[in-house]
């Protein structure tokens, strides 16, 4: 219901938005889809990755080259780049992180994502090739067939379609058997162990999946902000993902989409009221839900059963 | 040829021995207990067995091969199964879950994406809960469950992939008189196709449902043999009945 509620206002905001909201509106729906590839590996999977933007912020980088060294703007390659350059990260920092003999402390996790991020951020800043402190500027509209998609109700339509789609199939997923075996990783990686489950597959498995959707998130982003610069890469982005999911209520995807909405809406509307003290208010905004709400916004809404699900069929029949 | 045979298990943390030495064999369908005093190394020869712990010397062979070094995943496809001492149920998962999250281990990656094997096990899923009596429950989420009786759900957790050998540290304990009276009869008729190693404190316990028992103390095996050889021999009675 409350999907259905998310998806009718979705689908009906452009028309009753003015133009500068709407892209507004997009910047925040590609940011949805970015919470929803940190929701995956920590709300669900337990993975705690402060490093989220690595993956988003690659694909933005790797997207702009392709348009600005090779003229490739075609949505049919640059997405599928975006794609696959997260992928490509996650599987690289997660195989360092994750498939070690041991199970990887959640602290080891947290601080080697965070880290990476940090590296990344800085190595952006200092290579010339990728425009040092002020990224590449200037990138073309991406491209289906001659028609640009520029920043708009069109991108805002293509965005929310692609978020539906990552949507479903998270969903899908997620309350599969193998949505079950990631709940079993989150609540107690050793007792799955112990069941013969290989934890460490199941961890790289998720962690590549969360990295391909935040580069697809990172070259919607990309495209439609025009540029991209070494923040993309950071601490910052990667610990306000955090907070995106945390503030929704991690481990349901209708929370990551919550999360996102609630705070760049309050952020745009408390920038434009309370120009001086907005980040502090916010700030204190959202330490109010972390401390009361520890299960996020979305716990208002939803009973803890209907966040956790069930996976199999339903104990009555038979 | 015996199921499981652990041969000279040493297990060192730091400057303590905790196993000094031990040895186990278990056949076919055997239950088997193992006691001891408190620190006398059982749920460490327990982990070692199990891959929870890996032995500083000394092999542990299971159906003829050695899996000394194999992970505890590897010995859970070989057929091994481990309930552990504190309970470990998935408390947020409802007992249908847990159950099917147990059954589901080995299936492939791609069949659970496609949840293939949800109707197959459907029926296996509620045929264990109906035997350990929690088929009632269960829609329940796990931490609504009694202490015994998230002992019974765990056990049937090690059960539910049928394994040839299931480990059991301490089941029944903080479970009531008649909730040990239960657990000794679901455990009987597994006998048909499963070996059992038990640590467990309970002595009534022990005799009721064992075939064979070892006595461990300060690392090593004191005694090994029938109930009645064990429970007659002056040693065990000096180092561990008298204080029992």
């Amino acid at each position: 219901m409350l999907e259905i509620a998310a998806l009718v206002i979705g689908l009906l905001l452009p028309l009753v938005l003015q133009d500068y909201l709407t892209v507004y509106a997009t910047r925040v729906l590609i940011l949805c889809l970015f919470a929803l590839s940190f929701d995956l590996v920590w709300g669900y999977a337990g993975i705690m990755s402060f490093g989220q933007a690595v993956f988003f912020g690659s694909a933005g980088y790797g997207v702009a080259l392709l348009a600005r060294d090779l003229g490739i703007t075609s949505i049919l390659l640059v997405l599928p780049a975006g794609l696959l350059i997260g992928f490509a990260f996650a599987l690289l920092l997660g195989g360092f992180l994750l498939l070690g003999r041991h199970p990887a402390s959640v602290i080891f996790v947290a601080l080697g994502t965070l880290t990476g991020s940090y590296a990344c951020d800085r190595l952006a800043r200092g290579w010339y090739y990728l425009g040092g402190q002020n990224g590449i500027p200037s990138i073309p509209p991406m491209t289906i067939g001659s028609y640009e998609l520029t920043e708009g109700p069109a991108y805002y339509y293509m965005a929310i379609g692609f978020l539906i789609v990552v949507y479903l199939l998270c969903r899908f997923l997620m309350r599969s058997q193998f949505g079950l075996a990631l709940a079993g990783l989150r609540e107690n990686e050793q007792r799955i162990a112990f069941f013969g489950y290989k934890v460490q597959h199941l961890k790289a498995i998720i962690f590549s999946l969360s990295g391909a959707i935040a580069g697809l998130a990172g070259s919607l982003y990309a495209f439609h902000e025009g540029f991209v610069w070494p923040n993309m890469l950071g601490v910052v982005i990667s610990t306000q993902v955090v907070l995106y999911v945390l503030f929704g209520g991690s481990g349901t995807l209708i929370g990551a989409v919550i999360g996102t909405v609630v705070i760049e809406a309050v952020s745009f509307w408390l920038s434009n009221s309370y120009q001086d003290i907005w980040p502090i208010i916010l700030g204190v905004l959202l330490l109010l839900v972390i401390l009361f709400r520890p299960a996020g916004l979305v716990s208002l809404l939803l009973t803890e059963r209907e966040r956790v699900g069930n996976f199999g069929r339903s104990p009555g029949k038979r | 040829m015996a199921l499981l045979e652990a041969k000279g298990l040493v297990k060192i943390f730091g400057k303590l021995t905790a196993l000094n030495g031990a040895d186990l064999t278990i056949a076919d369908n055997e239950f088997h207990g193992l006691i001891g005093p408190n620190g006398s190394g059982k749920s460490t020869l327990m982990k070692c067995i199990a891959g929870a712990e890996t032995p500083t010397q000394g092999t542990v062979t299971f159906g003829g091969h050695d899996i000394t070094q194999a992970s505890p995943a590897e010995r859970a496809c070989a057929g091994m199964s481990l309930k552990f001492q504190i309970t470990s149920v998935l408390p947020a998962l409802t007992l249908y879950d847990n159950i099917l999250l147990a059954l589901q281990a080995q299936t492939s990656l791609l069949n659970l994406a496609l949840s293939r094997t949800r109707g197959v096990l459907h029926d296996k899923v509620m045929a264990m809960l109906e035997k350990f009596r929690l088929v009632d429950r269960a829609h329940e989420p796990a931490s609504a469950l009694s202490h015994g009786q998230q002992q019974w759900l765990e056990i049937a957790m090690a059960l539910a992939p049928e394994p040839k050998l299931l480990l059991l540290d301490e089941p029944t304990g903080g479970m009531s008189l008649e909730e040990r009276r239960v657990t000794g009869e679901l455990l009987q008729p597994i006998k048909a196709h499963c070996s059992l190693v038990i640590v467990e404190h309970d002595l009534d316990f022990i005799r009721d449902i064992c075939d064979r028992l070892t006595v461990l103390d300060q690392g090593q095996i004191l005694q090994t043999g029938s109930v009645q050889h064990v429970q007659s021999c002056p040693k065990v009675q000096e180092v561990y009945l008298r204080r029992a």
